[in-house]
């Protein structure tokens, strides 16, 4: 073969995580692309068969390092379903306050890692100094900044604490007032422009074969959102659009999760206005010996990155029988990295990688 | 994007934050400030922490493993403590959750620096805590604290008035949630004298295996129904869960699994293999019949002496029917005589047959007679008619004579037997009973719950009262003379004395006295030269570890040995003594 192979990762500035693409180059355009993932296999899905069910939510957050809450959620929500656990309103609508808070975290994360991927350093400070004030929040609730571990089967682990309703409302209010500026500085951004439009573009029809979800779907067309399209939690209740841009390439997707963030303050708001009384955890039996009835769930999150599915059986033992997760950045980061890449030209790799919101230790659990 | 000129400029409008202040540099330094809850470094206050273990249960990255200290256990707790590996702690705080003392905490601090990997593996203590950090909370303990009542009783003021049992049922659904509340620590079993594996026997119970919680049993307790309906409990006091909630209903969970089962025979099936030696047992009480099963399952030839028509002992002449069913005593008792042990009633040794000959024509002798013999108070006028002695009265009772009760009965003494009396008297139709107790009532050596049973059923407690003298007219009783005491403290550690106030005589009306102030024993089968040589002490045979006495081939146990005098006690004495006789006859 013709030019150069180059290994970029898995220790890479322009790489999110513990993850490769090896790619033969021919000048500096991709003849071919090929992911090189492995590095952060921690078999997550057998750790849990061998642990208790409640002792199962710190693991599973970590498949998803800037994303776990809805992998928390997922789980629960499958352990929920098989022992056939009514979890009380309030925590329904913690549970989706945590989502959201979740989501636009991640997505600032999305937006300042892309940006930097382009030489835009401020936006990744200023997305990082608004992360910091959601950690806050969530560590005001929950006791963790990065993984909170506060869902558990039957609700969440304690209340809202305090003051938390005004604090939240704050950071919410800051942050709107920041949007124009991200618009300016990214959006409205030549340079910006210039490097994304046109760029990494996922044909609509193979996409949705491929099995892409998530923002990545939406930024092709679909309004395809499991939120709206099999609610679970709060969101029957809650009132918000799911944006949907059709042109599939690299400034569609950015733009997608910016107008994300929009609608999930939105959603926020809300919740922080309804949020109902009452319990916020169903009491499951005892931890050490609580055997859930034999029998199996799938349930589906719509996390930041796309869709998080739970697959669990039960045979009626204190530990899962098994657990598959159906992560998006599996699909994400290798079939559409590696057909997306080709073509494009080398500097582009970390920006398109960026851009699909690829999560390395989810793609190899 | 409107036109390329306006997408030079937008970008710059960011300039504006020039001007403002630094969100994410600080200058000074202003150091970040963890939230109230927040998950750090384990904090555990040593002295709280009762190393049950039920934080290295849970840890879902085996991160706490539990370490021995160096310090002497304290009741109802052991020496073990937490120690956290920091290379593995996710900090999820599971394990603050399941505290049950609520000892154990995640403090605020979240910086540890140090260039040596072993210093991050300790035992964590309360240094680190400064008031912030996420702690234990009752109404968010993953502990199952609440009692789910299973045992149905009969309401106090029906049951009062015959000697039926006070317990109708169990119900099983809630009896198995019951068991399942078990977190499985074990430092209950600290607390049984006969060591019972109790996690082991509740997690049968909940997975509805009942059959193998009685094989449980029997490994350690060859009466379980009986010591499930009447068991002192020290267990539960134990019980972890009853630090911040209700401990488990440990006695009940034993008496309902032993229960559903009819014929004990079906499920435990021993292979004996005989080897010939030849022991003799005095008294059928529990202590004997405890040391015949389990001599027997050595293959010993076993023979009971026992004075009374029916074995048993207290548990059938002492514990009155409505608190313990004579078929229930019947069925373990002929479960273990099934076993092929030989028995002689109505046998009084010392009487009918010659202490020093059972000890020569016996391998082993197994001395369990009990305290049969009730303490008379020693004042002046207990000699008339219509004074008793508890003991007495509840054997006639339960032997099945008739006793003629007086209207308003006075009971002297604070015990499980003066409760017993007087909820018997209650029975046998007195119109009003009293109990006499010179200390306070909280002083009292009756168990709590016999002694609310008794309060509920119509008795009054009259504490800090001193009978001194009965009244009798004709040699019939007609009052008594008690003087009110005052309780002088005795220094730290020391029980407060009742010492009388001279001034404060009163005489109260009553028609009969019965004195529960103790019991003796009755150690007239021993011949002279052979108590003497057992150096008995303050009623007591000494014993040494192996349960034998000073005389070679004299095994003692019961309550002739133990200060406890409770059923499980009596199984602990004859467990050691039969440890105490395969090493002495040399059985392997």
């Amino acid at each position: 073969m013709k030019g150069f192979e180059y290994f970029i990762g898995p220790q890479h500035l322009g790489i999110p995580g513990n993850f490769g693409i090896i790619v033969n180059v021919d000048g500096d355009t991709i003849v071919k692309a090929r992911a090189n993932p492995g590095y952060l296999h921690r078999a997550f899905e057998k750790l849990m068969e061998r642990r208790l069910y409640l002792s199962n939510v710190s693991v599973v957050c970590r498949i998803c390092v800037f994303d776990p809450d809805p992998q928390e959620a997922a789980y629960c929500m499958a352990v929920e379903e098989i022992a056939k656990i009514e979890v009380p309103e309030r925590a329904k609508w913690i549970r989706t306050m945590i989502l959201e808070f979740a989501r636009i975290s991640s997505h600032l994360i999305y937006l300042g890692s892309l940006t930097s991927a382009l030489g835009l350093y401020t936006v990744m400070q200023w997305a990082l100094t608004d992360r910091d004030y959601i950690l806050d929040l969530l560590e005001m609730i929950t006791g963790g900044r990065v993984y909170h571990i506060f869902m558990q089967p039957g609700g969440v682990r304690r209340d809202l604490p305090e003051g938390f309703k005004e604090k939240a409302k704050k950071v919410l209010d800051s942050l709107k007032s920041r949007l124009s500026d991200y618009y300016n500085l990214i959006f409205d951004n030549n340079i910006f422009v210039h490097r994304t439009r046109g760029v990494g573009v996922l044909d609509p029809e193979w996409a949705l074969s491929m099995g892409v979800t998530g923002p990545n779907l939406r930024a092709c067309g679909y309004k395809i959102d499991v939120r709206k399209d099999d609610p679970y939690l709060a969101y029957p209740e809650l009132d918000f659009e799911v944006p949907v841009l059709e042109d599939c390439d690299m400034y569609d997707r950015a733009m997608l999760r910016m107008k994300e963030i929009e609608q999930s303050i939105r959603i926020l708001e809300q919740i922080l206005d309804r949020i109902p009384d009452g319990s916020v955890w169903k009491p499951v039996p005892n931890p050490i010996n609580w055997e859930v009835p034999k029998g199996e769930s799938f349930v589906r999150v719509e996390s930041a990155r796309g869709e998080v599915a739970y697959y669990m059986v039960s045979d009626g033992e204190d530990k899962p029988y098994r657990v598959n997760v159906r992560g998006p950045s599996i699909t994400h980061g290798i079939l559409v990295l590696e057909k997306v890449l080709e073509g494009q030209r080398l500097a582009d790799i970390s920006p398109i990688v960026f851009s699909l919101d690829v999560c390395a230790p989810s793609i190899d659990r | 994007m409107k036109n390329k000129i306006e997408g030079f400029f937008r970008p710059l409008t960011a300039l504006k934050y020039l001007l403002k202040k630094p969100a994410t540099i600080r200058v000074p330094f202003e150091p970040k400030m963890p939230s109230d809850n927040y998950r750090g470094i384990h904090s555990n206050d040593l002295e709280m922490c009762i190393g049950c273990g039920n934080c290295a249960k849970i840890c879902p990255t085996e991160a706490i493993r539990m370490v021995e200290q160096d310090v002497e256990p304290k009741p109802g707790a052991t020496n073990l403590r937490p120690e956290v590996d920091y290379g593995r702690c996710s900090s999820c705080g599971l394990c603050v959750d399941v505290c049950p003392t609520g000892s154990l905490k995640l403090s605020a601090e979240y910086v540890k620096v140090s260039p040596r990997r072993e210093d991050f593996v300790f035992v964590p203590d309360e240094s680190n805590y400064k008031g912030k950090g996420y702690k234990s909370n009752v109404n968010y303990s993953l502990l199952k604290l609440d009692r789910i009542d299973f045992v149905e009783e009969r309401p106090h003021l029906k049951r009062n008035k015959d000697f039926l049992w006070e317990i109708l049922g169990f119900k099983e659904v809630r009896a198995r949630l019951e068991a399942s509340r078990c977190m499985g620590c074990g430092i209950c079993v600290q607390n049984c004298p006969a060591e019972m594996d109790i996690p082991e026997y509740l997690d049968a119970i909940r997975k509805c295996k009942d059959e193998e919680a009685l094989k449980i049993f029997y490994k350690t307790n060859p009466l379980p129904q009986i010591c499930g309906t009447v068991c002192t409990h020290k267990c539960e006091e134990n019980c972890v869960l009853g630090i911040r909630g209700d401990p488990i209903e440990i006695r009940y969970e034993k008496g309902f699994a032993a229960s559903t089962i009819e014929d004990y025979r079906k499920v435990i099936i021993p292979e004996i293999k005989e080897n010939g030696k030849r022991i003799a047992i005095i008294g059928g009480g529990a202590s004997g019949l405890a040391a015949a099963y389990y001599l027997r399952l050595e293959g010993f030839t076993v023979n009971i002496f026992d004075a009374y028509p029916k074995l048993g002992g207290m548990m059938r002449y002492g514990i009155p029917r409505y608190r313990l069913p004579a078929d229930t005593i019947d069925k373990e008792v002929n479960f273990i005589l099934s076993l092929g042990v030989k028995v002689k009633k109505n046998t009084k040794v010392g009487k009918d047959i010659e202490f020093e000959k059972l000890l020569k024509d016996y391998d082993a002798v197994y001395l369990a007679t009990g305290f049969h013999k009730g303490i008379s108070m020693g004042i002046p006028g207990e000699d008339a008619n219509g004074v008793l002695e508890a003991v007495k009265m509840l054997r006639d009772i339960n032997s099945g004579k008739k006793i003629k009760i007086g209207k308003k009965v006075i009971i002297v003494g604070g015990g499980d037997v003066a409760m017993d009396a007087s909820r018997t008297a209650l029975r046998l139709g007195a119109h009003k009973v009293i109990i006499m107790y010179r200390r306070r009532e909280v002083d009292m050596p009756a168990r709590e719950d016999e002694r609310k049973d008794a309060k509920k059923e119509g008795v009054k407690i009259m504490p800090q009262a001193l009978p001194i003298e009965v009244i009798k007219r004709r040699n019939k009783i007609v009052g008594v003379k008690y003087v009110k005491t005052k309780m002088v403290d005795q220094g730290p550690g020391k029980r407060p004395k009742p010492v009388p106030i001279e001034e404060k005589i009163y005489e109260m009306e009553c028609d009969m006295l019965i004195q529960a102030i103790g019991q003796s024993p009755d150690y007239s089968l021993l011949p002279e030269k052979i108590k003497k040589k057992l150096e008995i002490e303050r009623k007591r045979i000494p014993v040494d570890k192996y349960g034998m006495t000073k005389i070679k081939g004299l095994f003692a146990g019961g309550d002739i040995y133990n200060r406890r005098g409770d059923i499980v006690s009596a199984i602990r004495d004859a467990k050691r003594a039969v440890r105490g006789i395969k090493k002495y006859l040399k059985v392997s």
